[in-house]
């Protein structure tokens, strides 16, 4: 029932939004629904914690710990999201001039992308896990084409393109899950349910799973932004709006690891822990130094932190690659924290660009002197995303290096050095945004929409000093779920 | 999924016959400089992948495949390529399509392609009953076909016609690899297909209207620094 109404609630706002999306009210109207989400979350993660994991809608549908964390970080950010869409767009629909219909569109496709979140989290049939990971790729690529640029639709076309080839990779590894587990659970709808499956797991034929995984693997990895496949990425990330930004790098990202570890958990029951694993340490260990690398040489803000993206997805893939129950669990904390942090950063980049006209590095200067609430909440959210104590992501990476040393230790100069090139590739640019004196003629812009920064930072914090013990709890039971 | 005797001994062969057909036409999409034709190939795809639903409808007796036959046939044969015809037509695209590679060369390449896949399904083949043997490869190198067709070329219409082919590729494998995927599921995968297309007419109008053109080179603005 409670997951009835999350779903029900994040959904019909689509129609909504489609109709009345525009204006004042458009706005009030998608922080609302956003609202109601959240709290339709809130009451779903109590039930959560007083029943544990439970299925319903016939078996459809699931939520269990690992699960439920993710869920929490959906409706934090879509409601932050919703609150900041308001003040950063009435700008840019100034800005672009943006018609009534095509504020209509931007509003009903952005619910559309956050319901299709919370759908592929909360479904339990691996099937429609791929529909509606598919339905969010559709839904942002208007959204990354929403200025009508021709860098915009470039980014979107590559974006459209190569998300659906993944995509497509990874609908014949779903297939071929199917094929192999019709073997154990017989033909029909069940076969696919994930709980089923996860209880025959040991029982699926070990060839079959491992061509599946890699498909998988490589069709989901490719929303996950793992390299070689994160052509789109940044391109996506820096041409859309930056509340696009913010939900691409916050929710997306997470949910197509998601993804990949659900398939993980069923491949390790048949071909054992090693052949997943070590897939996931190298792709995230290319994609963590690859990253690191590109940072260096960007001169676009947004395109900086999406690289930064790729990197922090990389880390975490990295960790449930090694598979201990201290890496799975510092890899779960690593994507909440990088949830929370990275949109944050989105959502000052944004407001950033947006008073100085520029995506430009160069020519962000000063924002303390101009603006000290922008200023602050960049620095924090830059700090916070380069690992520094009290985040979250200090706790994390301190985590994920600690079980290397343990589990991998020849990994261990590898990981530190591509964590190194991405703290030089933001740390001196991150100064000289922030500091100096204001540069001229630039526009002031509202601080309210920037509130949200500062709420998640102090989730961040919570994060990274003392976690809630229920949050504890979750985390440990899905990191144990994920070790098998 | 039972399959009575008889079926099996005229059923599979033309089960494999269909095969043979789409794994050809796939081929044929890959030589083939015209649009249109390129548009007329992908329809003819669509009959032969509702054909191959239908046939295992007929064999195992599951009424859910009728469906999903017909769904096929309306959107992937009839829909979508008349959509697409009409596209070209508003777009007023003209001309050949050009290819990055020469023929003869994109050919060998696919066949190279087609050994790949083969040799990639054969653990999976070597498990399977008799009936879906086989299956696995075919529509696998039908995708990777399709996949190379896609990166051949430069214009939007004919990427966005290796997506689609592609798409026939994966359906073909959930219907005759393992006789068909649970509803749901199939029905959201069209869903899916249905919304994208849509989406892309938006986009070619707008991708159009920027550029003036629909060659996909004039895309190539966003350097690295």
């Amino acid at each position: 029932m409670p997951i009835l109404l999350v779903l029900i609630c994040a959904a019909t706002g689509i129609p909504l939004l489609a109709l009345w999306g525009d204006g004042r009210r458009g706005a009030a109207l998608f922080i609302g629904i956003n609202t109601l989400t959240l709290l339709a979350i809130l009451a779903l993660s109590a039930r959560v914690l007083r029943d544990g994991a439970f299925t319903a809608g016939s078996g459809q549908f699931m939520v269990d710990d690992l699960s439920i964390l993710l869920i929490l970080v959906d409706g934090v950010v879509g409601f932050s999201t919703a609150w900041f869409s308001r003040s950063y767009m009435r700008q840019e629909i100034v800005h672009w001039s943006l018609s009534r219909r095509r504020v209509r569109l931007y509003h009903a496709m952005f619910q559309t992308f956050l319901t299709t979140m919370l759908l592929a989290l909360l479904t339990n049939n691996m099937g429609i896990l791929w529909v509606a990971m598919e339905g969010a790729t559709l839904s942002t690529v208007l959204l990354v084409s929403l200025f009508r640029t021709a860098e915009g639709l470039e980014a979107a076309w590559k974006y459209f393109i190569l998300c659906g080839v993944g995509l497509a990779m990874a609908l014949f590894g779903t297939i071929l899950l199917y094929f192999a587990a019709q073997k154990v659970l017989g033909h029909g709808a069940d076969a696919l349910l994930w709980t089923h499956l996860e209880a025959v797991r040991r029982q699926l034929q070990p060839q079959v799973m491992a061509i599946a995984f890699i498909f998988i693997l490589v069709g989901y990895g490719t929303k996950i932004g793992l390299s070689p496949l994160n052509n789109w990425l940044p391109d996506a990330h820096a041409s859309g709006p930056s509340s696009v930004s913010a939900v691409l790098s916050g929710l997306l990202l997470n949910v197509a690891l998601y993804a990949v570890l659900r398939a993980k958990v069923l491949v390790d029951g048949a071909l054992g822990p090693d052949f997943a694993g070590r897939l996931l340490m190298g792709f995230g260990l290319l994609s963590l130094l690859v990253a690191a690398f590109s940072m260096l040489r960007q001169r676009d803000v947004k395109r900086l932190f999406a690289y930064s993206s790729i990197e922090h997805m990389g880390l975490a893939t990295f960790a449930f690659g090694i598979g201990a129950p201290l890496a799975s669990f510092a890899g779960l904390l690593h994507m909440i924290s990088h949830s929370l942090t990275k949109s944050s950063v989105f959502f000052s980049v944004g407001q950033a660009v947006q008073s100085v006209g520029s995506r430009e590095i160069q020519r962000i200067r000063g924002l303390l002197a101009f603006s000290p609430v922008l200023g602050w909440a960049l620095m924090l959210a830059v700090l916070f995303i380069l690992g520094m104590p009290p985040s979250g992501l200090f706790l994390s990476e301190f985590l994920i290096i600690t079980s290397t040393l343990q589990d991998q230790p020849w990994l261990t100069p590898v990981l530190l050095l591509g964590l190194g090139i991405a703290f030089a590739g933001i740390f001196p640019r991150l100064q000289g945004m922030v500091f100096g004196p204001a540069p001229e003629g630039i526009a002031r812009q509202p601080v309210a929409g920037i509130i949200p920064v500062f709420i998640q930072l102090t989730l961040v914090i919570v994060l990274g000093v003392f976690i809630p013990w229920t949050l504890v709890q979750w985390m440990q039971h899905a990191a144990l779920l994920l070790h098998g | 999924m039972m399959i009575t005797t008889q079926g099996l001994a005229w059923g599979i062969p033309l089960l494999r016959l269909l095969a043979a057909l789409l794994l050809l036409l796939a081929f044929a999409m890959l030589a083939q400089r015209r649009l249109l034709t390129l548009i007329h190939l992908l329809a003819w795809q669509g009959v032969v992948l509702a054909a191959g639903t239908a046939l295992v409808a007929l064999l195992t007796g599951q009424t859910e495949l009728w469906l999903s036959a017909a769904l096929t046939l309306s959107l992937k044969a009839i829909l979508i390529p008349t959509a697409l015809h009409r596209l070209l037509r508003r777009l007023q695209v003209r001309g050949d399509v050009e290819t990055v590679l020469n023929i003869p060369l994109t050919l060998l390449a696919g066949i190279a392609l087609v050994i790949f896949a083969f040799s990639l399904a054969a653990p999976i083949t070597a498990l399977t009953s008799a009936v879906t043997r086989g299956m696995v490869g075919i529509a696998l190198a039908a995708v990777l076909l399709a996949f190379l067709m896609m990166i051949t070329r430069h214009q939007a219409i004919s990427q966005v016609v290796g997506f689609l082919a592609i798409d026939n590729g994966l359906f073909f494998a959930a219907t005759s690899a393992t006789l068909g995927m649970p509803m749901i599921v199939e029905l959201g995968v069209a869903l899916d297909a249905l919304i994208g297309f849509v989406i892309l007419g938006v986009f070619f109008f707008q991708i159009r209207e920027t550029f003036d053109s629909m060659d996909l080179q004039h895309l190539e603005q966003i350097r690295e620094e």
